[in-house]
């Protein structure tokens, strides 16, 4: 598939948005979906619906198998060594969740240490923040430099012998910066120390080895993926999914249940309690297909230039301050307009269908640390191209000319 | 059109140049509004005297142009108002930056009314609304109003 006439495969900018041709500069928040995932959803419900996992007529085989078959899918994308390992949740956030309950549950205690960066989006935050109160767990954050950065000596210095987890993001949905998650994975292996990566920036524009990046969970959020809301994967080390507890209770995650106890079911099942996102999950397998067809490397360069070819244009214009200037950096510009608040961009941009987020970004930490309480962000998806970058500079111009 | 009914002059002024910003030294009543969905503050300072009426009234905070206005346009028009005309004010602006196409308070003069209405542009866009009450909000439960339990668009 060509990326040059790529936005045809997306539905939405074959619509006016409020009479305007979509500029759409917010995948970072949620991407588009491609015709593909659409129909996918709309034939599961209209030809072949049924619970999974469960009965045994020719609907429930036929949707189980197809379930199953995206599992598969998933974990040939990310390379994990067995399907098993792939979790299918409500969100990235109830990934790591997930990991923060489970894992918090069993081994940690008064003192112990949950080593976070400053980067992190509240979702790879506020799990671990509930471990303070229930198990008395200190919660450090490894500092972000002048540069939009977490480097790895900076987590180095903040390890320490009190440190039993590391949840670190791939790739910072403010300042863009990509972190060097194979190489602290390897030190904090050395220290018998597990990790985990919130991957939501990472999974949808770069390319995933598990078995190669060797991290011991990894979370994705499936909605930034060009795929359905309401659908998230934890990738977790089949070690970690057979010693941890289960999480939520329910059907179809338990073995026997009589009065006197319970014992719980296989890999994966133990961890996907109730029904789950049937259709959703089915839907997502196109989504991976669609990606394969592009090819990850080929989207992830295309993007990358996009971002060189953004920045340049912002740069020149002399009111706009890029945030963030990170060694290997993603789609992401965040920015502020001199005199104007991100707020009043992003709704004056809007008015020439240009979408872009203005605010925290669900990362006050980082923000209070830039000084700022908001900022503007132009993300990119696979959709996206030079004119886009050309109409929001020009719609910038706009904002200050309003405000002249 | 719609930009130009949002970002009007009496805004991109009061946005700009905000009226009395900062804190100011013998206030005796203050609180905070907050918008969790942009981190936006803007705390109010009044001095209240015995009669319930606002002697002095400030504010600080950062946002938008239209929080920064909205807050600006309100302190001038509560000075010297007393309580129960405070909250009448108050929820007949609310009740039009939400629905009302216009201001009914008699206790507003015409020159604050063409003012207020001035941000009724953000009725258009329902996610600014937020930005246009903050203040309000402050002012609200500096003066300790509740709200109404029947109706929770109601100071009482």
């Amino acid at each position: 598939m060509s990326l040059k006439d790529i936005k045809k495969e997306f539905p939405i900018f074959s619509n006016k948005i409020q009479n305007n041709d979509l500029v759409y500069l917010d995948s970072a928040n949620s991407s588009q979906k491609p015709q593909v995932v659409v129909d996918r959803i709309y034939d599961f419900y209209t030809k072949e619906f049924s619970n999974v996992g469960r009965s045994i007529h020719y609907l429930a085989v036929a949707a189980t198998n197809l379930y199953e078959n995206t599992r598969t899918l998933v974990q040939k994308y990310i390379n994990a060594k067995d399907k098993n390992e792939i979790v299918f949740t409500k969100g990235a956030t109830e990934a790591i969740n997930l990991v923060a309950n489970t894992f918090g549950q069993k081994y940690l205690k008064e003192g112990d240490e949950v080593l976070l960066t400053e980067l992190e989006h509240h979702s790879n935050y506020v799990p671990w923040h509930y471990l303070r109160k229930s198990n008395g767990v200190k919660i450090k954050f490894a500092e972000m430099d002048e540069n939009g950065d977490v480097t790895l000596e900076t987590i180095e210095k903040n390890i320490t012998d009190k440190t039993k987890i590391i949840a670190i993001t791939h790739l910072s949905n403010v300042t863009g910066a990509i972190l060097p998650v194979k190489e602290i994975t390897k030190l904090a292996h050395s220290k018998n120390i597990p990790v985990l990566i919130d991957g939501c920036q990472g999974a949808p524009h770069l390319k995933l080895d598990m078995q190669d990046l060797d991290c011991d969970f990894y979370a994705i959020s499936c909605h930034k993926m060009y795929g359905p809301t309401g659908l998230g994967i934890l990738y977790a080390k089949k070690k970690w999914l057979e010693e941890l507890p289960p999480y939520q209770g329910g059907g179809g995650m338990i073995r026997e249940v009589k009065k006197e106890g319970i014992t719980f079911g296989e890999l994966p099942n133990k961890y996907e309690a109730g029904t789950m996102a049937t259709a959703q999950v089915i839907a997502f397998g196109e989504s991976i297909k669609f990606i394969n067809k592009i090819g990850i490397e080929n989207i992830e360069k295309h993007e990358r230039e996009l971002t060189v070819y953004g920045e340049e244009v912002l740069r020149k214009n002399n009111s706009v301050k890029l945030i963030g200037n990170p060694k290997d950096k993603g789609s992401v510009l965040s920015f502020t307009l001199d005199g104007v608040h991100p707020h009043d961009i992003a709704t004056i941009l809007d008015e020439d269908g240009v979408a872009i987020r203005a605010g925290h970004h669900c990362c006050q930490i980082l923000h209070e640390k830039l000084g700022l309480s908001a900022t503007a962000r132009a993300s990119l998806g696979v959709y996206n191209t030079k004119e886009d970058l050309d109409q929001l500079n020009e719609s910038l111009n706009k904002c200050k000319k309003i405000f002249s | 059109m719609d930009l130009k009914e949002l970002y009007q002059e009496i805004i991109l002024d009061h946005g700009k140049n905000p009226r009395n910003l900062g804190k100011f030294e013998n206030f005796n009543k203050d609180a905070e509004g907050y918008n969790p969905l942009c981190g936006d503050k803007v705390h109010v300072y009044l001095k209240l005297n015995e009669d319930k009426e606002i002697e002095d009234i400030s504010f600080e905070g950062h946002g938008c142009a239209i929080s920064m206005a909205s807050a600006s346009i309100m302190t001038e028009l509560m000075k010297d108002k007393k309580n129960p005309e405070v909250k009448e004010i108050l929820n007949d602006f609310l009740d039009m930056i939400k629905q009302s196409p216009e201001l009914k308070s008699q206790l507003i003069k015409e020159d604050e009314k063409t003012k207020l209405m001035s941000l009724s542009g953000v009725k258009r866009y329902p996610m600014r609304v937020k930005c246009a009450t903050i203040a309000w909000h402050a002012l609200a439960s500096a003066m300790n109003y509740k709200k109404d339990e029947n109706n929770s668009e109601k100071f009482i």
